[in-house]
């Protein structure tokens, strides 16, 4: 039985990653379980600086998942080279991928050639759909026009695959997928979070600082699902599969829409096990649907 | 941090909307008091993070108010009833500053940590007092375990129905301890800050997604840089916080 992938040209032992915002540097994670067991992780999002995010209360609850505001903290480009990388490869051996965001075009791209020099950097993530912060992230990712405009700047930037980070809160995502990979990504991962919010009835006022925040889990997996079929059908280049995948059949079924990869996010924050549970759980499943290589999966329901 | 599966033993309520739950499992990731497990509840999305009252080997209470969609599911559980938690979360309270006499601050809530620091307190020859403060006299508890162990205890309630009349900060005098523990919510705790001559150490309560650091949910903003209430806290120490 064959697990493994080819993601723009490295090869995955399984295509599950742990989905950045939801692994932090994966230290935590180390602890727990030897996390080589991964596809990958993508590293918690990184700015040209450091970032304390919004103010608290940053993270409210529904039905079948969860919304939050993080709004991108982070130790900024230069803290996660020169202290988080170190650190990350002291447990994990295989290659990361490097979630970035900005606020202008030339930050997405700073942060880009930064990252070049950096071995252990297997793919970067352009992250231009982030719902929490104002005036960056998902101000790129709701035109195709900026979209292929940041594209462009990170292409020119960097050597590394470039995966660009889609968001849902658009009316047309082929459109936005078509002006990336015209630009020169590598891949595509989607989705990001919904954009969404939660009333609290005691106060009568928003349970986020923020007012909204990205709303993600198995609540959001249909509409993932949705979207990773018709971008499949809108580009060539390989998709990765976000949204509430908690289970390995989730892992099959977004294969099939059109993922060659899947990212695993909000799952890990209620069972810090996931994702090694999910890569124990794939050979039983696959024997379950007779699948022997789990690359004839991939766009299976087109 | 690990992962468990407990057992309700017990829960029982010991006051208004209050009940006391007791788990029989693995406790040996418990290393302080002031620390917390986060526990699943079916139908819920998010685990429910618990300060943890006390611990001995094998055996862990909690004690939480009934608040929400997630605590009234709580309060129906019967004993037996197995509960999905990660345990041994957060740095918890720092018992070698403590000094002899360490006054311990509680609100509501708030009192349950303090269980378990008196008895550390208590075990490493300190002499700790408490002071505690409740909504009204229907709401209190630990009364009668706090004398039980002879520690001198001061009550204030918000009606007058139980000791002093008043916040916590009225039963209390900040100017005879050596060091001070609180836990309550945020105006209790500035206001035990401003008011104590002494160092002490604050134990801060968040919305969190995930209770072990993965998420960036519950960050505060410290002297040395945003900070992580469950794994970096949830207990800081006085000079730390930005208030």
């Amino acid at each position: 039985m064959n697990t493994s992938i080819t993601l723009c040209g490295v090869t995955l032992s399984n295509p599950v990653i742990a989905a950045s915002g939801t692994f932090g540097f994966g230290e935590d994670f180390a602890k727990l379980y030897d996390i080589n067991c991964l596809g990958s992780f993508s590293m918690k999002g990184t700015t040209l600086l450091p970032r304390e995010g919004n103010p608290t209360p940053r993270i409210a609850e529904c039905a079948c998942g969860m919304l939050n505001a993080v709004g991108l903290q982070n130790p900024g480009i230069d803290k996660v080279i020169s202290e988080e990388l170190p650190k990350i490869a002291e447990f994990y051996h295989k290659p990361v991928m490097a979630n970035v965001s900005g606020f202008s075009v030339d930050e997405y791209a700073e942060v880009c050639r930064r990252l070049n020099d950096q071995a252990q950097v297997g793919w970067i993530e352009l992250n231009i759909s982030c719902p929490n912060v104002h005036g960056g992230g998902l101000a790129f990712g709701t035109s195709p026009q900026a979209a292929g405009q940041v594209t462009k700047a990170a292409r020119r930037a960097t050597k590394k695959p470039l995966i660009v980070k889609l968001s849902p809160n658009v009316t047309d995502i082929a459109e936005v997928a078509r002006a990336c990979e015209a630009e020169g990504a590598d891949g595509l991962s989607l989705i990001n979070t919904l954009l969404g919010m939660r009333l609290d009835l005691k106060t009568r006022r928003p349970v986020l600082n923020n007012i909204t925040g990205g709303l993600s889990g198995p609540a959001v997996f249909p509409v993932a699902l949705r979207m990773v079929y018709q971008v499949y059908e809108a580009v060539c280049v390989p998709l990765l599969g976000i949204g509430g995948i908690s289970s390995a059949a989730d892992v099959l079924e977004m294969m099939l829409a059109g993922a060659t990869a899947v990212q695993v996010g909000s799952a890990n924050l209620i069972n810090p096990c996931a994702c090694r549970d999910i890569i124990e759980a794939l050979p039983a499943t696959m024997a379950e649907y007779g699948v022997k290589d789990l690359k004839d999966m991939i766009g299976g329901a087109h | 941090m690990k992962q468990c599966v407990y057992l309700v033993e017990e829960n029982e309520l010991i006051a208004q909307n209050t009940y006391r739950m007791v788990f029989s499992g693995d406790a040996s990731a418990f290393t302080a008091p002031g620390q917390f497990l986060n526990l699943q509840i079916s139908g819920l999305y998010l685990r429910r993070p618990f300060s943890v009252c006390e611990w001995e080997e094998g055996c862990v209470t909690i004690v939480y108010k009934v608040v929400g969609a997630g605590t009234q599911k709580m309060a129906t559980f019967k004993r037996g009833r197995e509960v999905d938690v990660l345990t041994g979360l957060g740095n918890g309270y720092d018992v070698s500053k403590s000094g002899l006499r360490p006054l311990l601050i509680g609100g509501g809530a708030g009192v349950l940590p303090l269980m378990m620091l008196c008895k550390t307190l208590l075990a490493k020859g300190k002499q700790p007092s408490i002071a505690m403060g409740f909504g009204s006299a229907g709401e209190a508890f630990f009364q009668n375990t706090f004398e039980e162990l002879g520690v001198p205890v001061s009550i204030a309630t918000m009606d007058g129905s139980l000791g002093a009349k008043g916040v916590v900060l009225d039963a209390c005098r900040m100017d005879a301890c050596t060091y001070f523990y609180a836990c309550g919510p945020v105006p209790m705790l500035k206001a035990v800050c401003a008011a104590s001559c002494s160092d002490g150490q604050v134990s801060l309560e968040e919305r969190m997604g995930c209770g072990f650091g993965a998420c960036m949910g519950c960050t505060v903003i410290t002297q040395s840089g945003p900070k992580r209430v469950c794994t970096d806290g949830p207990v800081f120490a006085k000079g730390e916080l930005i208030w």
